[in-house]
């Protein structure tokens, strides 16, 4: 039920933090990080997942999947 | 004289509101014809030319803005909000922005309270600064409470800085009250296009309304706000410069529609740059092979588009942002550590005096130019030569060959000396010692000059400047630049006119490619 951030990938250049409906994101150790708890894909907010819409590196928000998706839990 | 009738035209009693006066300027054609041989040069490239005197009053210490203020004050950079919301086709954001920040260096990125604190202590040391802006990397107006934040800390302390702001205009509509609220003065907005059609090949998308938008339409929304910001600024009586990114094959010729679209919004300056694109920038031109302009392409358009309004050739992409004036850079003096620990004493009293004094050397500069100019009045050729400067600031030739990061361009004609740009070379001589392949970069670099105006030249390079048909000028060594290019000017032509010296076409130049990396 949460996206993730790649560190590697991460330019730590905030654009993301303020757009999380759920302030999920944070600064940790230089780089971006999402509060899984937190998260909610987006969704009930917004269309796209925020994060991965205004990051301006390809695939470095990204589904984790050690989660289960956000949605087959509300459908659970 | 163009000078005088202007600041007749718009008497001081009748200060009119900053939006006729930015109307007025932007109606103004060009620089009108010449009468006699003196003519002042156009726009800002050499004194308050054809700018309403309100206007000129607000950017001739501003060392972006003019030309003749450039060599005498610095600005310095802050960056305190790295978010942006759009995506260009010439950026890579794991460096800094290529447009408004060095390419290949990333800035620090600090609080808004250790970015005043920074800027109060530059500021209490180098009196020549003057100017604070937030630009890249990103988009300031991404990240307005940071912005705001700063330029609100800065302004209680010290009133007396200007504050500038970049942005690429997406979020600009939305922010014109917070502009004007904290008396930020000059705002640039980067517009590299006013078709759709056009932006579709610079930005990949824009982050909008919660949605990623890609394609024609994101060029669409842009263009609209781009607009639409620029006039909200201009009605709002705030100075707006654009910028624009010469891509060729792109936007190269579209540029003179781009130029015509702002002037009639109201901007007071166009300045276009060249693209700076190499592979090891990773940025999507870089990998395309997508290449910049040439000295002579990016002349050739920004002297297109003069005839319509002022255009800025003094553009260094932030060179200017360097801690200290031309050349010196003092970022390390000013570390946040080092910074987080000075006692920070704003002498706002002995900033004025030194500005004062800088204003009475900037008068003596202009003078020489001006007495020099008259002995030309009776010369008459077409001939037109550039030559490079090195220098360090002060307006005179100060700066030995081998120490010159960049050099300074000068046209010289029969009207007077114009400043035309700036010319990035690498360190052609580190520690004292030349280094052998560096020179002929250099020479690329001014290949289009018919001479180098130094302080002092050793002489292997003076001959292979000569070799390479440059001559290698010191006898002006500490003078007054404009005067003494003037000066030159006169014995080139009578030199061409006794046969002496046979005027050749030069060749085209090379424009740095590639991160300027601070020492
Ligand atoms: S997907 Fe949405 S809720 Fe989850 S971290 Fe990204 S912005 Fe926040
Ligand atoms: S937007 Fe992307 S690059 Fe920027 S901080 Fe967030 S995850 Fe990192």
């Amino acid at each position: 039920m949460a996206y993730k951030i790649i560190s590697s990938q991460c330019t730590a250049c905030s654009a993301c933090e303020p757009e999380c409906p759920n302030v999920a994101i944070r600064e940790q150790d230089g780089t971006f990080v999402i509060n899984e708890k937190k998260c909610s894909e987006c969704i009930g907010h917004f269309d796209d997942p925020q994060c991965v819409a205004v990051c301006p590196v390809e695939n470095t928000c990204v589904i984790d999947t050690q989660y289960p998706r956000y949605l087959d839990l509300a459908a659970a | 004289m163009q000078n005088q009738a202007q600041s007749n035209s718009v008497s001081v009693q009748e200060i009119k509101p900053l939006d006729k006066v930015l109307q007025q300027i932007a109606e103004h054609k060009g620089c009108g014809t010449s009468s006699g041989g003196a003519k002042a040069s156009c726009g800002s490239s050499s004194g308050q030319g054809d700018m309403a005197p309100e206007v000129w009053e607000k950017v001739k210490n501003h060392p972006c803005y003019s030309e003749e203020a450039h060599h005498h004050y610095a600005r310095m950079h802050v960056a305190v909000a790295p978010a942006c919301n759009i995506q260009c086709n010439y950026c890579n954001r794991k460096y800094d922005c290529a447009n408004e920040s060095r390419p290949g260096v990333v800035s620090e990125k600090l609080t808004p309270e250790q970015a005043s604190r920074k800027v109060l202590a530059v500021a209490s040391t180098i009196p020549q600064m003057t100017v604070l802006g937030i630009a890249g990397p990103g988009d300031p107006l991404a990240n307005p409470a940071k912005t705001f934040k700063t330029f609100e800390l800065i302004y209680k302390a010290a009133p007396d800085i200007k504050l500038c702001l970049s942005t690429n205009g997406l979020a600009l509509p939305d922010h014109i009250e917070a502009i004007k609220s904290f008396n930020v003065d000059h705002v640039t907005i980067t517009i590299n296009m006013v078709d759709p059609e056009v932006g579709q090949h610079i930005y990949p998308w824009i982050f909008w309304n919660h949605k990623r938008i890609t394609g024609i339409e994101a060029s669409r929304i842009l263009t609209e706000r781009q607009m639409q910001g620029l006039e909200m600024l201009t009605e709002a009586g705030i100075l707006c410069k654009v910028n624009s990114v010469m891509i060729p094959g792109i936007n190269d010729h579209h540029l003179v529609e781009v130029n015509r679209a702002v002037k009639s919004r109201g901007a007071f300056l166009h300045n276009i740059m060249p693209l700076i694109s190499a592979p090891e920038h990773g940025t999507v031109f870089g990998l395309s092979g997508q290449r910049g302009p040439s000295a002579q392409e990016l002349k050739a358009l920004q002297d297109s588009c003069e005839g319509e309004m002022n255009m800025m050739r003094h553009c260094r992409q932030c060179r200017a942002d360097a801690v200290g004036l031309l050349g010196e850079d003092r970022s390390s003096e000013f570390s946040t550590e080092k910074v987080m620990e000075m006692d920070i004493q704003y002498d706002a009293e002995g900033r004025a005096a030194y500005q004062e004094k800088v204003e009475q050397e900037r008068l003596a500069t202009a003078a020489a130019k001006e007495a020099e100019l008259a002995n030309l009045v009776e010369e008459f050729s077409d001939l037109k030569i550039l030559v490079a400067v090195a220098t360090k600031g002060h307006g005179r030739i100060n700066e030995h060959f081998g120490h010159a990061q960049e050099f300074q361009i000068y046209e010289l004609s029969t009207e007077g000396s114009k400043f035309v740009g700036h010319r990035r070379v690498d360190l052609y001589c580190q520690g004292g010692y030349g280094e052998e392949d560096t020179l002929p970069t250099v020479i690329r670099a001014i290949n289009d000059c018919v001479a180098v105006f130094v302080a002092k030249i050793g002489g292997c390079p003076k001959d292979e400047l000569r070799a390479a048909g440059i001559d290698p000028v010191d006898k002006y060594a500490h003078e007054f630049i404009e005067q003494s290019a003037v000066r030159y000017f006169k014995e080139y032509l009578g030199k061409v006119k006794s046969g002496e010296v046979v005027h050749l076409a030069r060749g085209d130049a090379d424009l740095r490619q590639g991160a300027y990396i601070a020492a």
